[in-house]
């Protein structure tokens, strides 16, 4: 590419920081997601299978309807029924819910691919971009400022999550059933009432974050659009410390990361172009054992969550 | 929050009587318990005590008889609607949201949280119910940060926040020092004479139910034994109505110590919690063969990982042990040539396998070696052999050797455990509250064993956050505050008032 050279390594720097606002919106929805589920006290696996079955059904009703808003309605509602698929079959007693995670994912991926089929050649509409970098002369630049609308609706989301965690009756609520289960009863609440909720909302936002993969452009679905977005995703929420705004912060790492073997490309680096691809999980394996010990425990996490436990 | 202040009601039960299946709990008990009076219930584990107050909050319903609230019959099924009858429980575990703040958990205890919080209103409004409280509690701190004591006084302030003006306390003071009880409940007492609240009191400590309560009941096998003022009643009729005729043992006597051989050493001991923290810092201390060294503390206080790495279930951050002059190394094979028994807090958790049978459990420690095992075969008559002439000889309670452990009541779990650590010759013994929750009969058989091991030469290292227990079994004492060995007296010269001012030190 001519422009890069122009920028030099700055055409890197610049492609990376576009890349974490595009490549970081999934994270952002999913982990905020499994955020609010997991501080409900479940862990839900399954949001995989949610993000795949959210980008499907975004796609189709867009396509259908002619909006994309719709489609992103849609995704955030086929996200809401798996998540009260994984919720009713984990308030059943004796049901792990690590297993019905995993169960829900393949699932989710499967059932996804079968209702796709007939969308995959088609083309369809595309969700729109706020555009912050007509100041500049670089095509690079203005490029890597097209900011997404999801983006921003997923700071706001962000911003409520982490103000309703602390000022409202529900986000309350939910810390208690997610800290101790035995206080939540002995303060008369329905301690599976609200992980249902919890995991129903959550499901709704990794849907939301499904919706972005076939809706932004390039747009258009087909069954490799997801790479473990959604699995990497929980693994940034353990990274986040379950703080809603530290998992902004760690989804445009990610996102960054994502980005980085791209813009390597438009750069001329073709060499270890696979290598650098790997990057989002190279990071997310070095932040797990970072993040891990055998003899903490991991703070801010929910007690009842069973991998704190 | 509730400001009218409303004075306590006036609480009957009635012939109350509740079955669990074919157990009787609780059978035709009738308790008056009149506005502003410090009532105790008194009994041993099993008594009925947990059976009468959970009736009487809602958790359990009563097949026969009533519950009487001011002079009304009324029907409670949960804990809500014995909330809005002003009745409020403290539990002995606590129901405080750990990663929560003091100011949290107040707002949450509210009949109806409001759908949005307004924290400047509500911390002005618990600021000023605070100001009318002789505890004070920073509203910022998460629950995790504070100590047991200052749990237990947050518990009790929700109580009063909430507007509960007839508290029962379910055991309070096991979790708190001498001082901390004291102040809770001489702050309890006052309000019940100023005729603020009524209390009712769970408790075995027959020194609090002497100091503070005005009057008492006495349960025992579910039935009310006898009771009526504290002042009519001396300590001897209480604990006779409490255990019945029959006779608990007395304690062993002592052989005399054998203070010139060291048989433990412990040098620069550390050790991390679960968190990261250093829990246990530069201990150093030694035991000598026939001694037993108590340690007393309040719990949290470092004694948990202190335990768990004297038994390899956790890292050292520094420091060694030696055991009869040899490193000790933790693992399996050097605990049995040195001769090391721990019994840890919670055996049934800590050291049991619980769904396996109690013959197994009894194995755990020599099932690999001969007569138990010959090659990679395990024989099983020769454990089912074992198990049973320890039965007999522990006097275990069990149905069988077959009977998985779990299924036996604490002091059985208990007594197995011990059984099989004193089964083979005993260097060192390491026990930690080794009669938390158990009655008073298997309280004294448990600790008359100690004292045998002690006697037949075994160094004994006795970990309880029982301050009686310490002083009645160990021959020197040592209190462990954050982690850290602050005090050591001989048992001969040792102070309650001294020992518990140390349990409450802090060093930063």
């Amino acid at each position: 590419m001519q422009e890069a050279g122009d920028l030099g390594w700055w055409g890197v720097a610049i492609a990376v920081i576009g890349g974490a606002f595009r490549v970081s919106t999934p994270y952002i929805f999913v982990s905020l997601g499994e955020v609010i589920t997991e501080k409900s006290g479940r862990v839900n696996l399954g949001l995989e299978g949610i993000l795949v079955m959210g980008a499907m059904s975004a796609f189709a009703v867009a396509v259908m309807t002619g909006s994309p808003w719709l489609g992103v309605l849609a995704a955030g509602i086929a996200g809401a029924l798996l998540g009260a698929v994984h919720a009713a079959i984990s308030n059943l007693p004796r049901v792990n819910d690590i297993a019905v995670g995993i169960a829900l994912f393949i699932f989710g991926i499967g059932l996804a691919f079968f209702l796709g089929k007939p969308f995959t050649p088609v083309a369809g509409p595309i969700l729109p971009h706020i555009s912050l970098g007509a100041w500049s002369a670089f095509p690079q630049v203005r490029n890597a400022l097209e900011i997404n609308a999801l983006f921003i609706l997923g700071l706001v989301v962000a911003g409520l999550v982490y103000w309703g965690l602390k000022n409202t009756r529900w986000g309350l609520m939910l810390r208690v059933c997610g800290d101790s289960s035995d206080a939540a009863l002995a303060m008369g609440l329905n301690v599976n009432y609200v992980r249902t909720v919890a995991t129903m909302v959550g499901g709704f936002l990794a849907g939301i974050g499904g919706s972005f993969l076939s809706l932004y452009y390039p747009g258009g679905w087909n069954e490799g659009l997801s790479s473990g977005q959604g699995l990497m995703a929980i693994a940034l929420v353990i990274f986040a410390r379950w703080n809603p705004i530290y998992c902004v912060y760690a989804s445009l790492l990610f996102g960054a990361a994502t980005a980085l073997g791209p813009a390597l490309q438009t750069a001329g680096i073709n060499e270890n172009y696979y290598l650098y691809g790997a990057a989002p999980y190279f990071l997310t394996l070095a932040l797990l054992i970072y993040s891990s010990s055998p003899d903490r425990l991991l703070a801010g996490a929910p007690a009842e969550v069973s991998i704190s436990k | 929050m509730t400001t009218v202040i409303k004075s306590p009601p006036l609480v009957e039960t009635k012939h109350l009587t509740k079955r669990f299946g074919n157990f009787v709990a609780l059978s035709d008990v009738s308790i008056r318990f009149t506005p502003g009076s410090f009532h105790a219930l008194l009994g041993e584990n099993g008594a009925g005590k947990s059976t009468l107050v959970k009736a009487i909050m809602g958790y359990h319903v009563a097949e026969e008889g009533s519950l009487i609230v001011d002079g009304i019959e009324r029907s409670i099924d949960n804990p809500k609607q014995a909330q809005k009858l002003g009745l409020g429980m403290v539990y002995q575990h606590f129901t405080l949201v750990p990663s929560m703040t003091v100011a949290e958990n107040l707002v949450l205890s509210e009949e109806r949280v409001p759908q949005i919080v307004n924290w400047r209103e509500k911390r002005a409004a618990i600021e000023k119910f605070m100001a009318g409280m002789p505890f004070k509690l920073a509203l910022d701190r998460p629950i995790s940060s504070l100590a047991a004591g200052e749990k237990q006084k947050l518990e009790i302030l929700k109580q009063l926040y909430i507007g509960s003006r007839f508290l029962i306390l379910d055991e309070p003071t096991s979790v708190l020092t001498p001082s901390e009880a004291d102040e809770v409940l001489s702050f309890m007492k006052e309000m019940t004479l100023a005729g603020k609240i009524s209390v009712v009191l769970i408790s075995h400590k027959l020194r609090e139910v002497d100091t503070y309560a005005s009057d008492v009941s006495v349960l025992r096998q579910g039935r009310l034994v006898g009771g009526g003022k504290v002042k009519d009643m001396s300590r001897a009729d209480m604990v006779s109505l409490m255990i019945g005729r029959e006779s608990v043992s007395q304690p062993a006597a002592r052989t005399a110590s054998g203070q010139d051989k060291v048989m433990l050493e412990i040098r620069d001991f550390g050790v991390m919690n679960d968190r990261g923290v250093p829990a246990v810092r530069d201990v150093a201390l030694s035991v000598s063969a026939s001694e037993i060294v108590g340690i007393a503390g309040v719990s949290g206080n470092g004694q948990t990982e202190f335990v768990e790495a004297l038994a390899g279930q956790r890292e050292l951050t520094g420091g060694g042990i030696e055991v009869a002059g040899e490193r000790y190394d933790r693992s399996r094979a050097c605990k049995r040539r040195l001769g090391v028994h721990i019994l840890p807090e919670v055996p049934l958790r800590n050291a049991c396998v619980g769904a396996m049978s109690v013959a197994d459990n009894l194995a755990l420690r020599n099932f690999d070696q001969a007569p138990f095992a010959s090659g990679f075969v395990v024989r099983k008559d020769a454990i089912r052999k074992q198990a049973e002439d320890l039965i007999r000889q522990f006097g275990i309670k069990t149905r069988g050797p077959d009977t998985p452990i779990k299924a036996l009541s604490g002091g059985n779990v208990q007594r197995a455990v011990l059984a099989r650590e004193l089964s083979a010759k005993v260097n060192v013994l390491v026990v930690q509250n080794p009669c938390f929750g158990l009655d008073l009969h298997a309280v004294s058989e448990i600790r008359n064993r100690i004292v045998n091991a002690r006697n037949e030469g075994a160094a004994v290292l006795l970990i309880s956050e029982d301050l009686d227990e310490i002083l009645e079994l160990s021959d020197r004492i040592l209190v462990m505050a954050e982690g850290r060995i602050v005090h050591e007296t001989p048992r001969a010269t040792a102070d309650v008032n001294i020992i518990g001012r140390y349990m409450a030190s802090h060093h930063d």
